[in-house]
C-alpha cells in the first residue's frame, strides 16, 4: 500500500508523525533534539553525503513541523541547507553535441547566439541568448538542454529567486502560498509550515469535549485521497482522533454558490474568491482587478463561520489539500472562524501518530452538501455551481464563465480582462492545475482524481444547492 | 422555546431536511414563530436515534413521518 507519491512526502510524513507522537505523550520538549536521530539512526547515509547533514536537515524539518520560523510570515519556507543549489544556467550545450555539419541550432537561432569551436562543437553566447529553446528542439542529438531549477519551473508566478549563496529563496510579496514548489522540489528543500501541534493542543484541551467541541471541516477533494480506505473510514478515524464531528466544506461551497451567483448578477463581472492563492495572485499581480474579487468568504470560512455562530464554544479545523488555506486562515477576516488548518499529508501523520489504522474502522457517513458544492474541488466545478445558483434563484443573467485551470490560465484571463478583451463575465480561478485535487497537500496526485470527485458529487444525498442549504436557515 | 434539529451527516441522510422544512411550515402555519426559535447543529452525538431534535434541553427522536405528532406533543403542548 503506497500512501504518498514521492519519497520527499514520506520523509516529511515521518517527521510529522514523530513530532505528533511526542506531542501526544507530552515528551516533545525533552525529545525534540533527538527526533533527527530517531529518523536517521546509525552511520550510513541514505539521502545525503553523511548522516550528520541528513540530521541537520531533519532538524530543520522538525522546526517546520512545529510551526516554522515565526519571523517569516510566509507559510511556505525554504530550508536553505536542504537546497541542492541545482544548476540554473538555462540552455546549455552538453557533451552529446557531436559537432555535426548541419548546424540546425545555428540556423534556427534568431539571435545569433550559437557559435562553434575548432571541433565544430556548438556554444551558446549567454549575452545574446533569450532562452527561447528553439535550438534544443531542432538538435537531432538532443544535445542542448535547459538547466532550470524544478522549483522555478513549478512557480508560475516567478516568486522563486536565487540568493548570493546560490540557494533558492522566496519573494514573499509574489508568492501565492500555493505550494507547487513544495511538491516539485526533488530535494524537499521547500516546505509548508505545519500547525499539527495546534491541532493536537486543541484536541487535548477539549478534554473529551468537556471544554469544547472540535469540528473537522473537510474539503471535497478528500474523495480522491486516502484511496487505500473508504471515505467513511476516514470519518471514523477523525472522530477517533477526538473531533466531535465532520462537516463538508462543500456545504460552505453550496452557500457560496448561491451568494456568489447573486453577487455576479448584481455587479455584472466577478472573479471567484474560493481559491486563496488566486485571490492573493490578483492582489500582487493585478492590484487594479481587486475590485472584481467576490466579497464572499471562501467555502471553508463560510461553513466555519456558520458553525461558530450557531454552536457555542465550537472550534474548527479545516482539513484539505491546500497550503494556501494555511495563509488564508491567518487573514483577519477568516481568523475568528478557523482555528487551524491541516493538509491531507498531515492528517495521515496524525492518524499514524495515534496508531489509528483507518482500514480497520467501521464506515461512518459524510453527507451535508449537494453535488454542486462537492464539485468545487475540481476545475470547472465552481462555474457549474454558479450557473446552477442563478437557475435555482431564478436570476436572469447571461453567465459567461471562464474556468481557469492553473495559475497560468488565470494570468491569461486577468490580462485579457485588464485590457477589456475578455469574453466572459465570471472568472473561476484555481491556482492549482486540475483545481483543489491538484493541491500541494494531497497525499497522491492522480489522473483519476477528477472522476473521483464527480462520482463523490453524484453520491450526494441532496441534488440541488437550495435543498442542501435549506437546513441552515 | 429553542428547537434544535441535528443537521449532521447521519441525521441528514435520515431526513433532517424534511424535518426542518415541515417544522418551518408548522411553526408559521400555527403562528408560533415568535415563541419558537428553530435552529440547526452538526451532530448531537446520538446518531442511532436520528433525526435528533432538542427542545430546550429535552431530547426527541423524530422521523420525517412523525414530525406532525412531535410538533403537537413536543412543541405545541409545551408552549
Amino acid at each position: 500500500m503506497r500512501k504518498f507519491d514521492t519519497k520527499i512526502q514520506h520523509l516529511k510524513y515521518k517527521v510529522l508523525r514523530e513530532v505528533a507522537k511526542q506531542a501526544w505523550n507530552d515528551t516533545l520538549l525533552e525529545n525534540v533534539l533527538k527526533i533527527p536521530e530517531i529518523i536517521v539512526p546509525g552511520k550510513v547515509p541514505t539521502m545525503r553525503c553523511c548522516v550528520y547533514k541528513e540530521r541537520a536537515i531533519l532538524s530543520e524539518r522538525v522546526k517546520m513541523a512545529i510551526g516554522g520560523d515565526k519571523d517569516n510570515p510566509n507559510v511556505i519556507q525554504v530550508i536553505d541547507i536542504a537546497c541542492d543549489e541545482c544548476p540554473a544556467a538555462g540552455y546549455e550545450v552538453t557533451d552529446s553535441c557531436r559537432g555535426c555539419l548541419a548546424h540546425r541550432c545555428e540556423d534556427v537561432c534568431k539571435r545569433g547566439a550559437i557559435s562553434f569551436d575548432h571541433n565544430h562543437v556548438a556554444h551558446i553566447d549567454k549575452t545574446l541568448c533569450v532562452e527561447c529553446g528553439q535550438c534544443a528542439k531542432v538538435c537531432p542529438y538532443s544535445a542542448i538542454i535547459n538547466r532550470k531549477r524544478p522549483c522555478q519551473i513549478a512557480c508560475k508566478v516567478k516568486a522563486i529567486k536565487i540568493n548570493e549563496e546560490n540557494a533558492a529563496y522566496i519573494d514573499n510579496d509574489k508568492c501565492t502560498n500555493c505550494g507547487a514548489c513544495v511538491y516539485q522540489c526533488p530535494f524537499g528543500a521547500i516546505t509548508d509550515k505545519s500547525y499539527i501541534l495546534n491541532v493536537i493542543d486543541l484536541i487535548k484541551k477539549s478534554e473529551n469535549e468537556k471544554s469544547y467541541k472540535i469540528y473537522a471541516i473537510v474539503a471535497p477533494s478528500i474523495s480522491s485521497q486516502f484511496t487505500y480506505a473508504k471515505l467513511g473510514q476516514v470519518i471514523s478515524g477523525l472522530k477517533k482522533l477526538g473531533f466531535h464531528t465532520v462537516v463538508e466544506a462543500a456545504l460552505g461551497a453550496d452557500m457560496v454558490a448561491l451568494k456568489e451567483s447573486k453577487e455576479l448578477a448584481e455587479k455584472g463581472f466577478l472573479t471567484s474568491s474560493c481559491c486563496p492563492a488566486f485571490v492573493k495572485y490578483i492582489k500582487s499581480a493585478f492590484p487594479d482587478m481587486q475590485q472584481y474579487v467576490s466579497h464572499n468568504l471562501s467555502p471553508m470560512a463560510t461553513i466555519a463561520k456558520y458553525i461558530k455562530e450557531t454552536t457555542e464554544n465550537a472550534k474548527t479545523v479545516f482539513i484539505g489539500p491546500c497550503t494556501a488555506k494555511k495563509a488564508e486562515a491567518q487573514l483577519d477576516t477568516v481568523k475568528p472562524y478557523v482555528d487551524a488548518v491541516l493538509t491531507f499529508e498531515e492528517l495521515q501523520a496524525l492518524f499514524d501518530s495515534r496508531d489509528i489504522d483507518i482500514t480497520e474502522l467501521p464506515e461512518d457517513v459524510l453527507d451535508n452538501a449537494s453535488y454542486f458544492g462537492r464539485i468545487f474541488a475540481r476545475s470547472g466545478g465552481l462555474s457549474d455551481a454558479a450557473a446552477q445558483g442563478l437557475k435555482e434563484q431564478n436570476i436572469d443573467f447571461d453567465l459567461k464563465a471562464i474556468s481557469c485551470n492553473g495559475i497560468e490560465e488565470c494570468r491569461t484571463a486577468l490580462m485579457k480582462k485588464s485590457k477589456n478583451v475578455l469574453d466572459a463575465n465570471f472568472i473561476e480561478g484555481m491556482a492549482c492545475v486540475g483545481g483543489c485535487i491538484g493541491g500541494a497537500g494531497c497525499l497522491t496526485h492522480g489522473m483519476k482524481d477528477k472522476a473521483e470527485v464527480d462520482k463523490y458529487g453524484s453520491e450526494a444525498y441532496e441534488k440541488t444547492i437550495s435543498d442542501a442549504v435549506s437546513v441552515l436557515k | 422555546m429553542k428547537v434544535t434539529v441535528c443537521i449532521g451527516s447521519s441525521c441528514h441522510i435520515k431526513g433532517s431536511r424534511s424535518v426542518v422544512e415541515q417544522l418551518q411550515y408548522l411553526i408559521s402555519d400555527n403562528n408560533v414563530g415568535d415563541k419558537v426559535e428553530l435552529g440547526g447543529t452538526f451532530c448531537m452525538g446520538n446518531c442511532q436515534k436520528g433525526v435528533c431534535v432538542n427542545v430546550d434541553d429535552e431530547f426527541y427522536s423524530v422521523t420525517p413521518d412523525t414530525v406532525k405528532e412531535f410538533f403537537e406533543t413536543g412543541i405545541m403542548a409545551k408552549l
